[in-house]
């Protein structure tokens, strides 16, 4: 493999890589300014577990943001269905496992209640869900005002936003200190994730279509095995995986099977690319829009499940700004605001990347106005390079 | 022959692996009507873009004199200033904004800090009359019709002083009496000493109003053809332009097998509520088992919104009448519906509301039966892969890949991607609006064959074409569609072009 190989191979790749590449620069100088606290274990747990609620909500919106729409109701709503939580478990004293799932299916209408001026009259859905922002941050304030913040005492509830896996595979001898099922289950994600790549490329080439060079291929196999298994390492040096982070990882797979595998998924871009050719095409762009906002209602609910229980209690100004988070987020990790273009798990190290950022300066006390302009920077540049790379590949 | 307003000398222009010019030479002289043809992707546009410096000066080798000076253009807004206009078949108006609003638009004419609407509105008055257009000039651009948005197009590149007006496909949109009406402005404002440069598929258009005619193929530029001499006929056109001589338009139909009616419409009536207005008034048909029904007319008939009324009715009219499909009588409440009962509808805008040009020729091709390549709900890749392989070589679409993005094909290849999505239903009756607009010669024969293939074996189609030549070509029946009403049928025997345009205009 030659320079010049590597040089094209960079070229025509960066636009696909270019986030992974810019989240390892972030990491590597949070990593060097903060004398590598940034990179210790008991930090990147914190971090995943920081992104969580957030990268759930940016899975969601990119579904949102594919079908030309958005969704500004998520952040109040998360906080609203977050309270509700806390008071049934507080007040009405319902049990953890009744909760959870009216909280998720509470979530579930909400979307499809946003979803119904926009699909059936056809206001815009800017408008229909900032009416959905006033009402539910109205509804969270009401919610709490008697009590203001209800703390949890439920200890499996608050296990999702804190708590990790158990260890089942604890030894004293073999590997003291590391969590055995976190370096089980790494290595079979490594396993999988090897086997599946190279399963794909053979059947591209037995297609005749476009595959990397053998070479660049095996490289890209070790660089991002390499990356999955210090991911590993690291977090089976603190407390092994969290909930959290085992909840992102199912949402996310489960959503990036139904966006690339599925009929629903295609009818989703379609609408996306183009609403009148998909309706032509005998798919109901109301029946999308429903679906979509259906489980943006869903995601909402389980993002403010995932707050809540980290926080351990409801606040009346819990959900605060997630939505632009979870908007920036997806614009980050490549979701064009044209409609049609994005991925599942662009937003989800759209996310990381933004949380990074939040994180590292927070660590170096980063003063919080700067910290914004800083964000800000940080979204307009990665759309700027998402707009121009695809552009030239054209 | 006058001296030349502009002379393209050696210009070539390189792609990334493609040359789409190669040593063009192009000149035009001052006060002519210069046309230029050739299929699609042979380099027209391509040499336009260079022209008005959309490809700036750099990216190009060769020089362009326009008006006795090398000019050098950096952009659009360079050779404006030189005094070139292009218009484009999609139309640059604000559709909001009103007639003189769009004519003076980016050349306001000022007073002070604010505009001068009153002597805006009597330049643009001007500029109608120039343009013989008797409309207000206080309509709204979305009130007028595809002809008439036309025309203030090119009075709003009058009123910026042009002395070279590029028209690309201008009539592709344009029902006969619209072209006619432009064709004859050309000619009036030849008169008037504007030159003027126009790309057509049309060549009958064009050998009517060219003095001259350029042919390229493959971006090169083949000849250059006095058409004042009257020399010039289709034929030789369209020899240079495929490189072969191509016998027959129209494909030769080997037999003809009709049989029973499949599809019956009985008083079929459309009102949309959005526009207030009746669309179709008693609208009965009928279409039979392996027969091509030509529905002719003029632009705006109402023959796309009868097509789209039967076709599970997706833009939401109030409907009345039968609609008997293989004996039964039906209810479309949506285009899925129509599907599955075994009717597809293949649109006239193919860019629109065709097809997903972010998306891949597979993607396209499966996108309307997708349940058919799926296993509960999840597609299988490599049925998906034979699927789409398959029609690309039933009806050899030239891409480089199956997982070529449509945006990237030529028009026909786009067509007939299209056609492709809508065989893979696998229909009994196959609605084509305007097949082959904006596509060339060599491609239409292909979708000329394809249909003939395709009523052998037992479909029926029905074919909606503002081409007439085309609906006698190809149909075995024909009915003529007029304001929303069905004003004539003719079987082929008895149709000709007079006939049709009576009755299309009665």
């Amino acid at each position: 493999m030659t320079i010049r190989d590597l040089q094209k191979a960079a070229r025509q790749n960066v636009r696909d890589y270019g986030m992974y590449i810019a989240l390892v620069v972030i990491m590597a100088i949070f990593t060097f300014t903060t004398n590598g606290v940034f990179i210790s274990s008991r930090n990147i747990a914190n971090l995943l577990n920081q992104t969580g609620y957030i990268a759930v909500l940016a899975v969601g919106m990119t579904f949102v943001i594919v079908i030309r729409h958005i969704d500004l109701s998520v952040g109040f709503l998360a906080g609203f269905l977050g309270a509700i939580a806390a008071i049934a478990m507080a007040s009405w004293h319902l049990p953890v496992y009744l909760v959870l799932p009216l909280v998720l299916v509470l979530g579930i209408i909400a979307g499809l209640i946003t979803a119904y001026p926009v699909a059936r009259l056809g206001i815009p859905s800017f408008v229909a869900s900032l009416a959905g922002w006033l009402i539910y941050r109205g509804a969270l304030i009401l919610v709490t005002s008697k009590t203001g913040t209800i703390i949890i005492s439920d200890k499996l509830f608050n296990d999702i936003g804190n708590g990790n896996i158990p260890d089942l595979l604890a030894s004293e001898v073999f590997l003291p200190g590391l969590h055995k099922l976190t370096l089980l289950l790494g290595a079979i994600a490594i396993v999988l994730f090897v086997f599946g790549q190279i399963r794909g490329r053979k059947s591209k080439q037995a297609y005749n279509f476009e595959v990397l060079p053998a070479d660049m291929f095996v490289l890209k196999l070790v660089l991002l095995s390499i990356v999955m298994g210090l991911i590993t390492w690291v977090l089976a040096g603190y407390n092994g995986l969290s909930w959290t982070v085992v909840i992102v990882l199912v949402i996310v797979g489960a959503y990036d099977y139904i966006a690339g595998q599925t009929v629903l998924g295609r009818h989703i871009y379609a609408v996306g690319g183009n609403p009148e050719a998909a309706e032509l095409s005998g798919i109901s762009v109301k029946k999308i829009t429903y679906i979509v906002f259906g489980s943006m209602g869903f995601l909402t609910a389980l993002s403010g499940v995932l707050f809540t229980s980290r926080l351990q209690s409801a606040t009346p100004t819990a959900g605060t700004l997630f939505e632009l988070d979870a908007i920036a987020a997806a614009y980050i990790g490549g979701v064009s605001a044209a409609g049609g273009v994005g991925k599942i798990t662009g937003s989800l190290l759209g996310a990381i990347v933004y949380m990074s950022l939040m994180n590292g300066m927070n660590l170096l006390g980063t003063d919080i106005s700067l910290q914004y302009v800083i964000r800000g920077l940080v979204l307009v540049g990665a759309v700027v390079f998402d707009v121009t790379t695809r552009r030239t590949k054209r | 022959m006058n001296t030349p307003i502009l002379e393209m000398k050696n210009i070539t222009k390189t792609f990334p692996g493609v040359k789409a010019l190669s040593e063009v030479s192009f000149s035009v002289a001052k006060g002519e009507i210069h046309c230029l043809v050739g299929e699609n992707g042979a380099g027209k546009s391509t040499l336009m873009k260079v022209l008005s410096g959309v490809y700036p000066h750099g990216v190009y080798t060769g020089d362009i004199l326009f008006d006795g000076k090398v000019q050098q253009f950096r952009g659009i807004a360079d050779s404006e200033k030189a005094g070139i206009a292009i218009i484009y078949q999609e139309l640059a108006l604000v559709p909001e904004m009103t007639v003189f609003e769009n004519i003076l638009l980016g050349n306001e004419i000022r007073k002070g800090l604010s505009i001068d609407w009153n002597k805006t509105i009597q330049r643009a008055t001007e500029m109608l009359k120039k343009v013989r257009l008797d409309v207000n000039p206080t309509t709204k651009i979305r009130d007028l019709s595809v002809g008439r948005q036309q025309l203030v197009e090119i009075a709003k590149a009058l009123s910026k002083e042009v002395k070279l007006l590029i028209l690309d496909e201008p009539t592709a949109a344009l029902n006969e009496d619209d072209c006619e009406n432009l064709l004859e402005l050309l000619r009036h404002l030849r008169k008037e000493g504007v030159t003027c440069i126009l790309i057509s598929h049309k060549l009958k258009e064009v050998i009517k109003v060219a003095d001259t005619v350029t042919v390229l193929r493959d971006g090169q530029t083949i000849c250059t053809l006095d058409a004042r001499t009257g020399e010039v006929s289709e034929n030789i056109l369209i020899k240079h332009m495929v490189g072969r001589e191509i016998d027959n338009i129209y494909p030769e139909r080997k037999e003809r097998k009709i049989g029973e009616v499949v599809l019956e419409a009985r008083n079929w009536n459309a009102y949309d509520p959005k526009l207030g207005r009746t669309l179709l008034k008693d609208v009965s048909f009928t279409l039979k088992k392996g027969e091509i029904v030509g529905f002719a007319g003029l632009m705006g008939s109402g023959r796309t919104e009868l097509a789209k009324s039967i076709f599970g009715n997706p833009d939401g009219y109030e409907i009345s009448g039968e609609l008997y499909f293989k004996n039964g009588e039906m209810h479309f409440r949506q285009p899925r519906d129509a599907i599955d009962a075994g009717i597809a509808y293949a649109t006239e805008d193919r860019k629109g509301n065709g097809l997903i040009l972010i998306q891949d020729v597979k993607q396209n091709i499966t996108l309307a039966n997708l349940n058919a390549i799926a296993k509960r709900g999840t597609i299988d890749n490599n049925a998906e892969v034979k699927v789409a392989t398959e029609y690309r070589d039933a009806l050899s679409i030239k891409t480089p890949s199956i997982e070529q993005k449509v945006v990237n094909l030529s028009g026909g290849n786009q067509q007939k991607v299209s056609v492709a999505k809508w065989l893979f239903v696998k229909p009994e009756v196959l609605i084509l609006d305007e097949p082959t607009r904006g596509i060339d010669v060599g491609a239409k024969y292909e979708i000329y064959s394809i249909m003939n293939k395709l009523v052998e074996q037992g479909m029926s189609i029905i074919m909606i074409s503002s081409e007439l030549s085309e609906v006698l070509g190809m149909s075995d029946r024909v009915y003529i569609v007029s304001s929303g009403k069905i004003t004539g049928e003719l079987p082929i025997a008895e149709a000709t072009q007079e006939k049709i345009m009576q009755l299309a205009t009665s």
